[in-house]
């Protein structure tokens, strides 16, 4: 192990790590956003869109997000009329790619947890609430999603940390990220571990972060587990 | 549809690769789980402290990475090994090997946990119980305890085998021919990458589909025994 | 628990029993098969091209058993070094960079780099191409180029020259930098490929691109390495090169 090699392109790894932070925050965001209306759709069997919902989460669950990652860079630029239209604008770029498939993957599960979690809220809590006459909508906002939030915390938390696991895969579509520094550093210099352990250790860095925060904020929320 | 029908035989090859890959790594992983699990509950401080670390490392480091490290530095450290202890020439890790062993060795972390909860979940009184009646702890533990850990570890167990099933896609990044590489080859080669990863994508769907229905039955059969 | 681990242990050895102890007739060679015509893959899924011939010639001279072993190009030097195999067969090029940590062969044959472009943009090879994004093979001799030469140029770096065609025809990247025999007779001679060109200067400055294509080794192999130089050449004298070479070209590549 050279140290002095890592420390010397210590810009490569700060470049890598920001690509790596950035593209998980921002498909966490995203995911999360889409995660509500197909985890209600389905709780509420919304007739058509709670299928559609079904499928899209169980699809993009049960199949591995290197494949997702691939059509979406690989597949869609095959096709002539996605490359002459507008689309092809955002989907050229490598980053856009990555950013799609990890928020669509990331939406399905978590609205499987969130699914999961409102599907567990207690009945008679909900019947109490309407017997008080709220409105249904109102159940909904002040009873069953303040609830399966609090409840989803924990399962919640694993999907962060797959998601970034999973986003080492940007590095097979040419973003640097963290990983792709470590293989761009090892690639240069001929050489084994250094990258990789140095991209190992950062990436430990950051899940130990993650679980540090979700731990303050389970303290602080989360309900029976 | 013609280069459907050309490659479609090399795509499938893949397939068996990737079931095999697959079940190689989950009785690597069960391994691993039992070792692991055994670490952590064991009264030994360095067996536990070495079975937190095991966890700890695997849930840290993306699957990814590791393969790559072992891999690529597995190797050389076998050899590095043989060579300076004279005790064996230099040995080939084939593709196969380091992706099984590798997908093994995380998802064993993975079951580690699932045998851990579920050997905690049975009562303690039980256990005292069998030893105050004397019962050896061979016996106990393959009558008693073995029965219970299978159905309150089945749940994490399939979640862990769906999960797993995913991942061996990741050998193809080492260059293992499985599924998607052989997909990804096909594509390449006719200009067809759409069609050829959609292929890979339905075939990995039906294969969850294919586990789910299979654990469920499984699970409902033992969760009806515990019934009894 | 004493016993776990040395079942532990056990089992570990009996796992790397799997691995097969290499004989000394079998010469394995690792190789990325995204490069026609030199390795690349039929419909059938076989290996085959120029080096994958010169590959098979060699053992035969060298009466030893083939294995070919595939691997991304950015894994081939460490895959050497991890002895997944015994040879780079996948037209890498000698540089000063890699003599430090592999050695060499002699050169099998040269090739140059060229630009290569869409043919209707007529892009030149000057200061027009300023601001363009260019794809190169990761960790290759194209990229060290560019990034020592042309540094107005915006890199993607990608694992295989298959990828660059693909993104090339995708439109994600407006030039790539090229081997320009691989590129004439692979891509561009295929229907993909009608659209483009190669254009500008052929490269081969030796302070970038070395001296030729030839066969890395690892440092301690070299008595190996002196065979196969031995052998790149009898194929040459008796004729096997010639034959082999018209197999895919239409003119003499060896260039020395």
């Amino acid at each position: 192990m050279d140290i002095s090699l890592i420390l010397e392109n210590w810009q490569l790894f700060a470049m890598g790590l920001w690509n790596t932070i950035w593209l998980v925050t921002v498909s966490l965001i995203v995911g999360g956003l889409l995660a509500l209306p197909l985890a209600m759709s389905q709780a509420f069997n919304v007739p058509i869109a709670g299928r559609i919902s079904y499928w899209f989460s169980y699809s993009f669950r049960g199949t591995p997000l290197l494949v997702q990652l691939y059509l979406i860079y690989y597949g869609l630029g095959q096709f002539d009329f996605i490359r002459e239209s507008f689309l092809w604008v955002f989907l050229k770029n490598a980053y856009v790619c990555a950013l799609i498939a990890f928020s669509l993957n990331s939406a399905a599960y978590a609205s499987e947890i969130i699914r999961g979690a409102i599907c567990q809220v207690p009945k008679n809590l909900i019947e109490t609430a309407h017997a008080m006459g709220m409105s249904e909508f109102q159940v909904i906002r002040r009873i069953i999603l303040p609830i399966a939030y609090r409840r989803s915390i924990f399962a919640y938390s694993n999907e962060v940390i797959f998601m970034l696991h999973g986003s080492v895969l940007a590095s097979t579509i040419t973003i640097i990220d963290l990983l792709g520094a470590g293989r761009k550093l090892n690639i240069s210099y001929y050489v084994t571990f250094e990258g990789f352990v140095t991209a190992a250790v950062l990436y430990m860095a950051i899940v130990f972060l993650i679980s540090m925060g979700f731990r303050v904020i389970e303290k602080k929320y989360a309900i029976d587990r | 549809m013609d280069v459907l029908i050309e490659y479609l035989p090399s795509v499938l090859g893949g397939l068996w690769t990737t079931i095999g890959l697959a079940l190689t790594s989950l009785a690597l992983a069960v391994f691993f789980g039992i070792v692991g699990a055994s670490c952590k509950l064991s009264h030994s401080w360095a067996l536990q402290t070495a079975g937190g670390l095991y966890t700890t490392l695997i849930r840290g480091v993306p699957d990814l990475v590791l393969m790559l490290l072992l891999f690529f530095g597995g190797q050389i450290a076998i050899n590095e090994l043989g060579f300076a202890t004279g005790l064996w020439g230099y040995i080939e890790i084939s593709p196969f090997l380091a992706g099984s062993f590798t997908i093994g060795f995380i998802f064993g972390a993975y079951m580690t946990e699932t045998f851990r909860g579920a050997f905690l979940a049975i009562p303690k009184g039980q256990i005292e119980a069998a030893q105050a009646l004397g019962i050896p702890s061979s016996s106990y533990l393959r009558r008693i305890i073995w029965p219970q850990i299978i159905p309150h570890a089945l749940p994490n167990f399939t979640n862990n085998w769906l999960v797993l099933m995913k991942t061996t896609a990741l050998v193809s990044i080492i260059g293992l021919q499985d599924l998607v590489y052989n997909a990804n080859q096909a594509g390449r080669a006719s200009r067809e990458p759409f069609l050829f990863l959609m292929v890979s994508f339905i075939v990995f769907l039906l294969l969850t589909m294919l586990s789910d229905v299979g654990l469920r039955s499984l699970s409902r059969r033992y969760s009806h025994k515990s019934g009894e | 628990m004493k016993k776990t681990l040395t079942l532990v242990a056990a089992s570990a050895l009996t796992l790397m029993a799997g691995l097969a102890q290499a004989q000394e007739t079998t010469i394995r060679w690792g190789t990325e098969p995204g490069y026609k015509p030199f390795t690349y893959k039929d419909a059938d899924g076989n290996l085959t091209g120029f080096d994958v011939d010169i590959g098979e010639a060699i053992c035969a001279e060298l009466n030893a058993e083939c294995v070919w072993v595939e691997q991304d190009w950015d894994g081939l030097i460490p895959a050497l070094q991890a002895r997944r195999f015994d040879g780079i067969l996948a037209s890498m090029s000698i540089t000063e960079d890699r003599s430090r940590v592999v050695d060499f062969t002699r050169p099998y044959y040269v090739e140059t780099s060229q630009f290569l472009g869409p043919i209707d943009k007529n892009y030149t090879d000057d200061e027009s191409l300023n601001g363009k994004s260019v794809g190169v093979l990761r960790g290759s001799i194209q990229a060290d180029f560019i990034a020592g030469a042309r540094p107005e140029l915006v890199v993607t770096e990608y694992p295989s020259n298959e990828e660059i065609y693909l993104d090339m025809i995708a439109g994600r990247i407006d030039i790539a930098f090229v081997g320009s025999i691989a590129t004439e007779l692979g891509f561009l001679a295929s229907d993909d490929g009608k659209p483009f060109a190669l254009f500008g200067e052929h490269y081969a400055d030796p302070e970038y691109f070395g001296d030729g294509v030839g066969i890395a080794m690892r440092k301690s192999d070299a008595e190996l390495r002196d065979k196969i130089s031995q052998a790149i050449l009898t194929i040459r004298e008796n004729g096997t090169y010639a034959e082999i070479n018209d197999r895919y070209f239409s003119f003499d590549i060896w260039g020395q």
